[in-house]
């Protein structure tokens, strides 16, 4: 790691938000992975985007993988990915949450609004629940669809057709809430 | 026929209780004129206005990231063409450039440079696909035409580099799949020669064009805040003011952004005409690295990085020697091992950041391939964009946008 105004970050990161790291560790291109624990996971990505000097204001990309079959399944079943930028710094980091099978996750959305597609996706495709999230529903497949594809346990050619067009849900456009 | 007082003026009919709130519910797409791929939008309309809509999406959905994890990392270079379609060598250099990353190589300077070359050109062609589109939706259709003009020519400029037009896969993990000919670098100085006036040109038909200027002005507006809280990139995110441009703010060292010399145009409104605007500068600009590039590219050297792991063994020595066919067997059936770990490693793309998130743990495939799209967030934020719009307006704010639907539903 030479890039000193990231250095700094990790020090104000750690100053604050010790206690709820697990662990920090960096990947091939240099950047910092911050293993956070769920329960405060959306307290520390608030702060990440607010505090001083960090200003991580922008969710580059939101997603998830399945452990499934490899030497971390012990540790956890899923682990949801956050890729953060500091447009200001230049800097990029990555907060990961470990996550049980059939274990919700809190939802970003009152973070960054743009996460509420991405938390539908991994939703869609892992079957990783997102508490609190306005709309939850599955967003690339059909509403029909059975099992979560990017699951290691679904079978990569294993395809579901269905005949008739996906159902309009009409209730939403009439639905001011949301 | 009833012929008492309320016939003509009152609402004693039941069936005018479809009056009483003038709701329409309308659905565009998934296969529209004014959608441009497989996109869809359902709105409720009062008059004109769009009250609500609801984008839908998913009808081009190939699980191409399922498939990355299923096939080897040479094999899926080609579905990268298939995301965004319209600049598949930008999808094919950030595909590369992850893996390369992850494995911890460093191409020559040569493949650097042509690389850059490569993803300029494609931001060519991406931007004239969308101003034009653009334009073409609401009525434009000779200013279409002259981009598109110079859009086959950009093609054939790529169809020097690896014979395909559309779907290129031209780069490898580690160098290029062939090299370039001798007469591509005098051949792209000549197109720039033909499309910089080309450009000037397409800009006098349209930029002071008052039927132009009234659809897209104040149209499909997004501030810089909403524009943040949306990740936009790209284009879109500049006409709004958001000053992020990855190749002057993270210039990657496998790409050769750092020895540029460019401005990143920025907008005000975050509106149509803006988004527009910003597009036909960055034009002028990828030209003018264009010309950079060409001028700074070396004419001979290595383009393969030294490392007997990703090299394709060359094809004279595959048919003339044992080893070499062993080992160009065993490249193709099994591929080659990336050791465990991870990256993420972003361009940028015509369309903004596009990024590919690479985990190994080990082995010929990855264990996830996560993409970037820089289209699905985009998208997301139609439906902000267009409330308390016409209906009109939804096709000029979707084209502006420019999603393409192979890289939102991947």
């Amino acid at each position: 790691m030479a890039n000193p105004v990231l250095e700094n970050q990790i020090k104000k990161i750690q100053d604050r938000f010790g206690a709820s790291i697990a662990k920090i560790e960096y990947d091939r291109a240099g950047c910092p992975i911050l293993w956070a624990k769920k329960d405060d996971a959306i307290e520390f990505l608030k702060f990440l985007k607010a505090a001083a000097g960090l200003d991580f204001i922008f969710l580059a990309d939101l997603t998830a993988y399945d452990e499934l079959g490899s030497e971390e399944e012990a540790l956890s079943r899923f682990v949801v990915v956050y890729n953060l930028y500091s447009p200001e710094h230049g800097t990029r980091a990555r907060v990961k949450v470990r996550l049980r099978l059939d274990e919700p996750m809190p939802t970003a959305v009152g973070v960054w609004s743009g996460a509420n597609w991405a938390e539908r996706e991994v939703f869609d495709l892992f079957g990783i629940r997102f508490a609190g999230h306005p709309d939850l529903r599955r967003i690339l497949l059909d509403i029909r669809w059975e099992g979560h594809p990017l699951r290691k346990d679904y079978y990569w050619r294993k395809s579901q057709i269905f005949t008739d067009a996906e159902p309009i849900p009409e209730h939403l456009l009439k639905d001011e809430s949301r | 026929m009833k012929t008492d007082a309320t016939h003509y003026g009152g609402h004693q009919d039941e069936s005018d209780e479809i009056y009483e709130d003038s709701k329409v519910y309308m659905n565009i797409g998934p296969s529209h004129p004014a959608t441009h791929g497989t996109l869809r939008v359902m709105v409720r309309l009062s008059g004109e206005t769009i009250e609500k809509s609801i984008s839908e999406m998913g009808y081009l959905h190939r699980g191409k990231e399922k498939i990355g994890e299923n096939v080897t990392y040479h094999k899926f270079r080609p579905h990268t063409d298939r995301m965004n379609y319209c600049s598949s060598l930008a999808n094919n250099v950030a595909y590369d450039m992850a893996i390369e990353r992850v494995m911890g190589l460093e191409v020559p300077e040569r493949t650097r440079y042509i690389r850059t070359i490569c993803v300029e050109i494609s931001r060519i062609i991406d931007h004239l696909i969308c101003v034009g589109i653009n334009a073409v939706d609401l009525g434009a259709f000779s200013f279409f035409l002259y981009g598109f003009h110079q859009r086959e020519e950009a093609y054939t400029l790529i169809e020097m580099l690896c014979g395909a037009r559309l779907t290129t896969t031209y780069t490898r993990v580690g160098g290029l799949g062939w090299e370039p000919p001798p007469e591509f670098l005098p051949a792209l100085i000549k197109w720039l020669d033909g499309f910089e006036p080309v450009v000037a040109e397409m800009d006098k038909l349209l930029t002071d064009n008052k039927i132009w200027v009234d659809r897209t002005k104040g149209v499909g507006a997004f501030t810089r805040e909403e524009a943040l809280a949306y990740s936009f990139t790209g284009p879109c995110a500049r006409a709004s003011n958001v000053n992020i441009d990855l190749r002057r703010d993270q210039p990657d060292p496998l790409l050769k952004y750092g020895e540029l010399d460019f401005e990143v145009p920025l907008g005000k409104n975050g509106d149509v005409y803006d988004r527009y605007l910003v597009r036909m500068e960055e034009l002028r600009q990828s030209a003018r690295m264009l010309r950079q590039l060409a001028a700074k590219c070396p004419d001979e050297g290595p383009i393969w990085v030294d490392d007997k792991r990703v090299v394709i063994p060359p094809k004279d020595r595959v048919y003339n020697s044992m080893e070499a066919m062993i080992h160009h067997f065993k490249f193709f059936m099994e591929g080659f091992d990336v050791p465990p770990g991870e990256a993420y490693t972003c361009i940028e793309g015509p369309n903004g950041e596009l990024g590919f998130y690479v985990i190994s743990k080990g082995g010929p495939m990855a264990w996830r391939m996560r993409v970037r799209a820089p289209s699905f967030w985009m998208y997301q934020g139609l439906d902000p964009m267009i409330k308390g719009e016409k209906i009109a307006d939804l096709v000029a704010s979707l084209g502006s946008i420019n999603v393409i639907a192979g890289e939102l539903d991947r």
